[in-house]
């Protein structure tokens, strides 16, 4: 679909011209402007829809992440004994908890947003693309209260901030560009393949794994590394341990890896997506 | 400097139905099919491709070219299934047209549906913005039309209440009054008036009407004839996906009210064809005769006739009433008539015995006017069950030669034209 705009005096009026689309589409970066509002709103709805009218609610982002700490230090660090790069665990733990669960309620909710959403793809236009996107961008209000704990959490274990902890919004970046890839690429599988749905929390359960949260990276047998430092998620959880503990500094060339694959993820998600976007108010 | 709207030239639509490849697919069914019908699934297309002559594609639309200027209100009529939301969705660009193409001039802001989008945790006044959003209403153009949407909608007084809690007529004011102010320079509006008591669809048609006048230009899908009558100048008649009329309005109307009807005189339901929800009750044949009882689809208003329907019980059936529904080629009503209206008729016919039956009702003469009407038919128990209904029937004209103030030749306006019992007399002062 082409759009170009005529412009009058009376501001424009834009001409559209409808026809059938053929082959591999880019994203239209002016329309997804014209719409950045749609985005804003639909981002402010998955935040008031998800605290109003619970009991918890904003708290919620707050025990989430603790518990989960409390669970992990107990099984994994006192009973399994999972070895923590010499920094006392809870603090390990909660450093790899926090990228985790943005990343991982992230996805699991841009993935099935087309199908809950069918009712307003069915009925309007908008650039589908946002759908996906809300919920990711959403959760980076949980991140942030989590966060908060985080930064309570580094005053009572006495850790004190590295000098690296600037790098912290890169690989939130990173975790957020990674997200936003495979998210879009469920969204846009789930719509076809309905049993995508059921997939998503065995996929990202597996995931957890494949990431050095319940343990340290350097755990990995070498010869396994290069293939492990692929896992973009295992970058980013690597980074902030780093990042806010000064533990484990990641290879180069894994946080490398990991971007290449990130970025592979994302655009190969957004051409994908815009080729199935044709046909998702037909099949949703 | 043109002045067209919208320009369509071919424009069609084509679904995949039945199992492969239509709606929602798993992984499981790819991996199978992969392995059963594995050149099958090598060649196919994931998209809609107009080539594929397979019979597991219709055409829900096609060859659609129409043009509209600037300002103009058009009409879509046309039965279920004709393609009307279809082509409304190909404009609104919610789908992909399978071949052919549309030009659009101008922003398009469609009711397809009201409401979508409203969230039921929401506040009203946290839908409208979202719902604004949606729609394509900039922040600052809904902060500016924020209270002109609340007061037209009725709610001030709830407007920080979840909607969850907005009684049904609450919201749907509310979710007409957003989309209600868009001003988009193309409306398109999909059957939003079939949903809603009379004082709201009166003020969906007062604000569309308005939206009218403004010069933009509307496009209009209804089933609800008078209100298409009101609204728009040319209208056009969609059947099994094609246009099959574009007129003015009147003439669009009259013809999609009396098509579809071929037979002359009589209207037969064969069982396959009809759309029955209960096989209890079989409509036959609906028959208009005339005052000699001759099969006809034209009838003398000075003569009387009559209106025989014919239908088969599969079952004694309590409570049945069968009736006719009479309405002008115009789309407006003129009477609904039932066999048991008479209370004798309603004592003695309370259980009918299964088995072929015939309702017959005499016109009396010198009831309708000139012109073109339709019959309808309803076989129903009150508020248990409808057996059958087709609002479309049969249609037949009234001549009004020989009718009591036939000499003077004018056309006089109504569906009726009663001979009534004057007087003349002096008054006396």
């Amino acid at each position: 679909m082409g759009i170009s705009n005529a412009r009058t005096n009376q501001g424009a009026i834009p001409v559209t011209i409808i026809r059938p689309t053929r082959g591999w589409k880019g994203i239209d970066f002016r329309e997804l402007w014209r719409y950045r509002e749609l985005l804003y709103f639909l981002i402010w709805r998955d935040i008031k829809v998800r605290y109003k009218q619970s009991l918890l609610g904003a708290t919620w982002a707050i025990i989430q992440p603790l518990l989960t700490m409390i669970i992990f230090t107990v099984f994994f660090g006192q009973w399994a004994g999972i070895p923590t790069d010499g920094v006392s665990q809870p603090i390990f733990y909660f450093a790899g908890i926090l990228p985790w669960q943005f990343f991982q309620s992230g996805v699991s909710k841009a993935g099935t947003s087309l199908v809950a959403s069918r009712n307003l793809i069915t009925k309007i236009y908008f650039p589908r693309i946002a759908v996906p996107i809300a919920p990711i961008i959403a959760g980076l209000l949980d991140f942030g209260l989590a966060f908060l704990i985080l930064v309570g959490m580094m005053f009572f274990y006495g850790v004190t901030p590295t000098s690296a902890l600037w790098t912290l919004p890169l690989f939130l970046l990173l975790a957020i560009v990674t997200a936003v890839g495979i998210g879009i690429w469920l969204a846009g599988l789930n719509v076809s393949y309905r049993d995508i749905g059921y997939v998503i929390p065995f996929l990202l359960q597996v995931w957890f794994f494949l990431s050095p949260i319940v343990y340290s990276s350097t755990i990995v047998p070498e010869k396994l590394r290069p293939y492990y430092g692929l896992n973009p998620m295992a970058g980013v959880v690597q980074g902030f341990r780093w990042a806010i503990l000064g533990v484990g500094k990641p290879d180069m060339a894994d946080i490398a890896a990991s971007i290449g694959v990130a970025v592979i993820l994302l655009v190969s998600g957004i051409f994908y997506f815009k080729r199935m976007e044709r046909t998702f108010a037909d099949v949703v | 400097m043109t002045d067209i709207s919208i320009r369509t030239e071919n424009l069609g639509k084509q679904y995949r139905i039945g199992q492969y490849v239509a709606n929602y697919r798993t992984l499981r069914d790819v991996l199978v099919e992969s392995v059963t019908y594995p050149k099958r699934w090598l060649m196919r297309r994931r998209d809609d491709h107009p080539d594929v002559r397979s019979p597991d594609t219709i055409w829900a639309l096609r060859h659609i070219s129409f043009e509209l200027k600037q300002g103009q209100v058009l009409g879509v009529i046309g039965r279920n299934g004709a393609g009307k939301s279809t082509l409304l969705k190909l404009l609104s660009r919610v789908t992909e047209p399978s071949e052919g193409m549309a030009e659009i001039h101008g922003r398009v802001g469609s009711l397809l549906e009201v409401g979508t989008g409203f969230h039921p945790e929401l506040t009203g006044r946290e839908n409208i913005y979202l719902n604004g959003a949606i729609l394509g209403m900039k922040r600052i153009e809904i902060d500016r039309k924020f209270d002109e949407i609340v007061a037209f909608a009725e709610v001030e007084k709830f407007i920080d209440t979840p909607v969850k809690r907005y009684s049904s007529g609450m919201y749907l004011r509310l979710a007409f009054a957003v989309a209600a102010h868009l001003e988009p320079e193309i409306l398109v509006v999909d059957e939003v008036l079939a949903v809603g008591d009379a004082e709201f669809q009166r003020k969906c048609l007062g604000k569309m009407s308005e939206v009218a006048h403004q010069g933009r230009t509307v496009l209009f899908v209804s089933h609800n004839m008078s209100a298409i009558a009101r609204l728009t100048q040319d209208t056009i008649v969609l059947d099994g996906g094609q246009i099959i009329c574009s007129a003015p309005t009147t003439e669009a109307i009259d013809t999609y009210m009396t098509s579809g009807i071929t037979q002359v005189g009589e209207r037969r339901w064969d069982e396959a064809g009809s759309n029955l929800d209960h096989a209890l009750f079989q409509p036959v044949a609906l028959r208009v005769l005339d005052h000699e009882g001759r099969m006809t689809n034209q009838a003398m208003s000075a003569e009387g006739f009559v209106v025989e329907f014919e239908y088969r019980l599969d079952t004694d059936i309590t409570g049945l009433r069968v009736g006719i529904y009479l309405s002008t080629s115009r789309g407006e009503p003129v009477f609904t008539s039932f066999d048991t209206d008479a209370p004798e008729a309603f004592e003695r016919h309370t259980i009918r015995k299964q088995g072929h039956h015939v309702s017959r009702c005499k016109f009396p003469p010198n009831l309708l006017n000139e012109g073109r009407f339709v019959l309808g038919v309803n076989a129903s128990s009150f508020r248990i069950q409808s057996y059958f209904t087709d609002e479309h029937a049969l249609s037949f004209t009234i001549d009004a030669t020989g009718a009591p103030g036939t000499h003077w030749p004018e056309t006089r306006r109504g569906p009726l034209r009663p001979a009534l019992e004057w007087e003349i007399s002096e008054a006396v002062v």
